[in-house]
């Protein structure tokens, strides 16, 4: 009996499911019971966080710093001073990025003093016209690319002029360009680091691990504790939020170089410098570039998540739009910041990918072409904007700047559109929502929330056990733990039960069209295109259009979560099924096998590794977006951390409930990642 | 490529009881015994000896190859004296200077200055054109683009790629690759040349045309050549003389003639069996001494011709023919009848079979 349990997983598994029956039947729902609900223990731990902050800020290392304003030496904390001046440093990178595009004086104002400024009126640096800047931007493109790029980006950027969306956008502009270098700087320079030292390595990988998990918000409250509040925070967010990615791919890409390319660099007499520099990174550009890619995804994605804690910009105006439900404006706005993106991503992309061409013999005037436009388009931009001066009277220079919301807006469309919708569907759509939240998701939540911890614990612990052996049952358990003991349990319950609503539905939609986009070559390569798109598209985007249906419920999070978490499901069972070996494909088809046959004992066997990485990623983009659904109303861990944001105590709140939410991500990765690697290793894959 | 190595200058290359182990273990029982090198007592600790007490020379212009099936110990044993990897035990001296006691500094200006090395996987840069992969060497010396695009540029005709100078090297072949590879290697004018299976990866007919090409070249450059292969063929076709490794060993060193002739161990004699001989062997060993009554024709050959090149001359004659020295001394006679019993000869009936 024990001997056919030990070796049967199936066995093992329904063992396990009706021991876990049993368990919700059996312990009573009391909550002095632990079996119930685990002793908080771990309740005091954020108020200790809470307090360590607040020694490391106010009390640690007192130094004397100089203080113009009152003329004498004043004793301040080393940590306060550190954080200022980094914060000091920031903002005014930001601001002058933005006064270069937008105008303004703080930048003066930093190299002479406000009396100056304030004396010589003339000292004001006017801001380009946006035609001069969309200018600019044509010509990178074109000097990177070519045509193509420098029609796209210069139809990116008038839509923005034109659309009344400039300031906004130059000011996310400013912020991102100093964020995405900055972080991709860092990520570099750690990735590196953890290729050179095992030990670094070893070090970031965990850290790294919950960093990629943790929910957006939770880096905000830390970083205004320590930073404040105002652009220079929302980048430090980001700048934190978008390096894990690049450290990862940068470290991931250094150590797929062929050891063969790295010896020819040792043995063409390269330095420790140059072989990094000049043959290590370079090879690994592929997958560094794909970090580069990331970074200002994320960046992008953080635009709203950072206008919170302040930036200004394009996040701050859609979180607005969107609170007043006035979903046109939130829809342009949006494609204001996907705009961007894009052209951001294809930009730096072109850029890695030029070519020097080294037989061109070239006249000075060649050489310095693109200079020369340059300074062609600004004559003619500030020509143009001169001769705005003297036909719009009235205020309004269009030629140099289309004022917020004064550009052309398709709102009314699209709120006409909205309102047709609920005029037309509106029974249907009620119907639909009521019948979701009623019988479906209320239900459901009501069985997540009758669990007794004890079997949630035996459940999540024993699938680890079957999957990965005692050492996976452990970790699961350890970060089951951490959230059992502190006080909410019950509000990851509620997390757990949006998130794996979400993922089933989105693993199955996933499942079902990358299957059926894979017996295609052309259906794969427009699903694959499909998903590069909507990727670029940051989370809560996707808001809008569900918002416009459903309104503030439950069914708008679901949905939104759907749509983004199916992308990296369909996406990794296209690829897995397409890189089945096509003399796997031929063996079958010598065998007699039929199409259906091939497809369910050849090919899916095959790709489920693959598929299981997929709902892995599925997992973490749907614990992101519940997160992120917290901004229109859920009642989760994320509506708490968002709630901790407005509260003076807040840090050791939000980054204990933000190791909540990663713990629950890294408790399934743990298991997704072990059964996946081990089928893998069992199917000889990689 | 007429054979070096009898001349009595000095090595280019040395090696004196070259070791290298790996392992955890390797480095504490090193210093536990002294620096004495007992290999099987390491292998039964569960290290692994890669290159098992190698000395030889290579003489300056020499080809020496290196052979070995996988696992044999010859890329290691390449990578301890290029010091892409470093040796456990022994002495490395090239032109008379121990290597292994260079510092960083100066192995870089050794490097810059005398070393050039193919790889079997061709090892170009992904994001350099092939010009700019050949100028690679020139412009990590600091050599200006300029100067260094025009080496290239040189270099690149001299491999025979002009036209594809902007080309990535994953818009080329793999013959092609490995040609960049090679004008790479030879831009900064190396004395030693490494060659690590630089065929290997290439189809037959391209190896083929490789191997050519890379005597043609070696015949305009005569560098000092260290070429690891696992292919006998080829090892025969090129070497001046071959090092045979089983188990980091070198099993014999001789060239291939020699080898062919006298294997000294069962292991060497398995390649050797499958080989023709007239392929590898000169008229040399089938010529007989001159005696005066012997009527010889008006046939010249040269001793160091390998018969298969001249076999159906000696052949076509009813007399015997007369052997020449470089000098155009006749120094000897070979009959047709020892052509034809080293064609089809006893120990060569497995010919018969794979002619078939």
């Amino acid at each position: 009996m024990m001997a056919t349990l030990q070796k049967s997983k199936p066995l093992q598994l329904l063992l396990l499911i009706v021991v876990f029956i049993l368990l919700c039947l059996l312990v009573p729902a009391n909550e002095g019971n632990w079996l119930w609900r685990f002793p908080t223990l771990l309740k005091s731990l954020p108020v200790v966080i809470n307090n360590s902050v607040d020694y490391l800020m106010f009390d640690w290392w007192l130094i004397d710093v100089w203080d113009p304003d009152i003329e004498e030496y004043e004793e301040k904390p080393l940590m306060r001073q550190v954080t200022r001046s980094i914060s000091g440093f920031v903002l005014f990178l930001i601001e002058f990025v933005r006064e270069l595009m937008l105008g303004g004086v703080k930048t003066i104002v930093t190299f002479t003093s406000w009396d100056w400024a304030t004396e010589n009126p003339w000292a004001r640096w006017p801001g380009l016209p946006w035609t001069v800047v969309t200018g600019g931007v044509v010509i990178l493109g074109y000097a990177l690319s070519g045509v193509g790029l420098a029609c796209f980006v210069g139809f990116a950027f008038t839509y923005i002029a034109v659309f009344g969306q400039w300031e906004p956008s130059m000011q996310t502009l400013s912020f991102v360009l100093i964020a995405a270098p900055t972080a991709i700087l860092i990520g570099l320079l750690l990735g590196v680091w953890s290729y050179k030292s095992k030990t670094v390595e070893a070090v970031l990988n965990p850290i790294l691990n919950v960093a990629q998990i943790m929910p957006h918000f939770s880096y905000l409250i830390p970083v205004m504790v320590f930073f404040g509040i105002g652009d220079h925070a929302g980048a430090i967010a980001t700048i934190i939020f978008a390096t894990p990615p690049m450290v990862r791919l940068t470290n991931l890409g250094l150590k797929k170089v062929p050891a063969e390319v790295a010896e020819a660099g040792l043995m063409n007499g390269c330095t420790d410098w140059q072989l990094m520099r000049r043959v290590l990174i370079p090879s690994a550009r592929r997958d560094i570039l794909l970090g580069v890619n990331q970074v200002i995804m994320q960046c992008l994605a953080m635009v709203v998540i950072a206008s919170l804690i302040g930036a200004k910009g394009l996040g701050n105006d859609l979180l607005i739009a969107l609170n007043r439900l006035r979903i046109g404006l939130a829809l342009e706005i949006g494609v204001c910041i996907v705009l961007i993106a894009i052209v951001l991503d294809r930009l730096s992309l072109a850029w890695a990918n030029k070519q020097t061409d080294y037989f061109a013999d070239q006249s000075f005037k060649e050489r310095h072409k693109y200079t020369l436009w340059f300074a062609g388009v600004f004559a003619a931009g500030v020509a143009l904007a001169g001769i705005g001066q003297l036909i719009f009277k009235e205020g309004f220079n269009y030629l140099y700047l289309i004022p917020h919301n004064k550009g052309i807006t398709t709102e009314p469309f699209w709120q006409a559109g909205v309102d047709w919708m609920w005029d037309t569907f509106f029974y249907a759509l009620k119907g639909f929502n009521e019948w979701l939240i009623v019988d479906v998701l209320i239900p459901v939540k009501k069985a997540f929330l009758a669990m007794p911890a004890i079997a949630t614990f035996t459940l999540v612990m024993g699938i680890g056990f079957i999957v990965g052996g005692i050492r996976s049952a452990l970790i699961v358990g350890g970060y089951l733990l951490f959230i059992a003991m502190t006080e909410w349990w019950d509000r990851a319950l509620i997390t757990s039960y949006l998130m794996t609503m979400a993922v089933l539905i989105s693993g199955v939609i996933g499942i079902v069209v990358g299957t059926l986009c894979a017996q295609n070559a052309t259906a794969t390569r427009i699903l694959l295109a499909w998903c590069d798109t909507f990727q670029t598209f940051p989370s809560f985007i996707y808001l809008i259009p569900v918002m416009m249906l459903f309104g503030v419920t439950d069914t708008s999070v679901l949905i939104a979560i759907v749509v983004y978490a199916t992308i990296p499901a369909a996406r990794y069972t296209v690829v897995g099924l397409r890189s089945v070996p096509s003399e796997l494909h031929d063996a079958g088809s010598m065998s007699g096998v039929n199409r259906f046959q091939r497809l369910f004992s050849i090919e899916l066997p095959l790709s489920f590794p693959h598929m299981a990485l997929g709902i892995n990623q599925t997992v973490v983009f749907a614990l992101a977006m519940v997160i992120i659904g917290a901004l229109i109303g859920t009642d989760d861990l994320g509506q708490l951390i968002l709630g901790s944001l407005s509260d003076r105590q807040g840090v050791g709140n939000g980054l204990v409930l933000g190791f909540c939410v990663a713990f629950i991500g890294l408790a399934i990765d743990q298991i997704l990642r072990t059964w996946a690697n081990k089928r893998k290793a069992a199917l000889g894959i990689d | 490529m007429s054979s070096t190595a009898s001349n009595p200058t000095d090595p280019t290359i040395r090696c004196d009881g070259v070791y290298k182990i790996f392992g955890e273990n390797a480095k504490r029982m090193l210093q536990s015994s002294g620096g004495v090198v007992d290999a099987a007592k390491f292998q039964e600790n569960g290290c692994i000896v890669g290159v098992n007490n190698a000395s030889f020379e290579v003489y300056p212009g020499e080809l020496l190859i290196i052979m070995g099936l996988s696992g044999s110990g010859k890329s290691t044993l390449l990578r301890c004296i290029s010091r892409l990897t470093e040796a456990t035990v022994g002495k490395i001296y090239v032109d008379g200077e121990d290597i292994r006691s260079l510092n960083n500094k100066k192995l870089i200006e050794l490097r810059r200055s005398k070393m050039g090395m193919v790889f079997q996987s061709f090892a170009l840069l992904p994001h350099k054109t092939v010009l700019e992969n050949i100028a690679f060497p020139l412009q990590v010396k600091g050599v200006s683009t300029k100067d260094s695009i025009a080496r290239a540029a040189e270099m690149v005709e001299l491999v025979s790629l002009s036209g594809r100078e902007n080309y990535f090297p994953r818009e080329l072949s793999g013959g092609q690759q490995q040609r960049v590879g090679i004008a790479r290697s030879l831009a900064i004018e190396p004395d030693i040349w490494f060659l690590d299976e630089p065929f290997s990866a290439l189809d037959p007919l391209i190896r083929k045309e490789m191997q050519d090409e890379f005597l043609r070249l070696q015949s305009v450059l005569s560098k000092t050549i260290l070429f690891v292969t696992h292919d006998f063929d080829e090892a025969l076709r090129l070497a001046d003389r071959i090092a045979i490794m089983k188990d980091g060993i070198i099993e014999q060193l001789d060239t291939p003639a020699n080898i062919v002739l006298n294997p000294v161990s069962e292991y060497v004699r398995k390649f050797t069996e499958e080989v023709p001989r007239e392929k590898v062997l000169k008229i040399e060993t089938v010529m007989e001494p001159l005696e005066a009554n012997h009527e010889v024709s008006d046939l010249k050959v040269e001793k160091d011709a390998i018969i298969e090149t001249v076999a159906e001359l000696v052949l076509s004659s009813d007399k015997p023919v007369s052997v020449v020295d470089d000098a155009g001394q006749v120094v000897g006679s070979v009959r047709a009848s020892k052509v034809i019993s080293l064609l089809f000869g006893g120990h060569n009936q497995h010919e018969a079979g794979r002619a078939s």
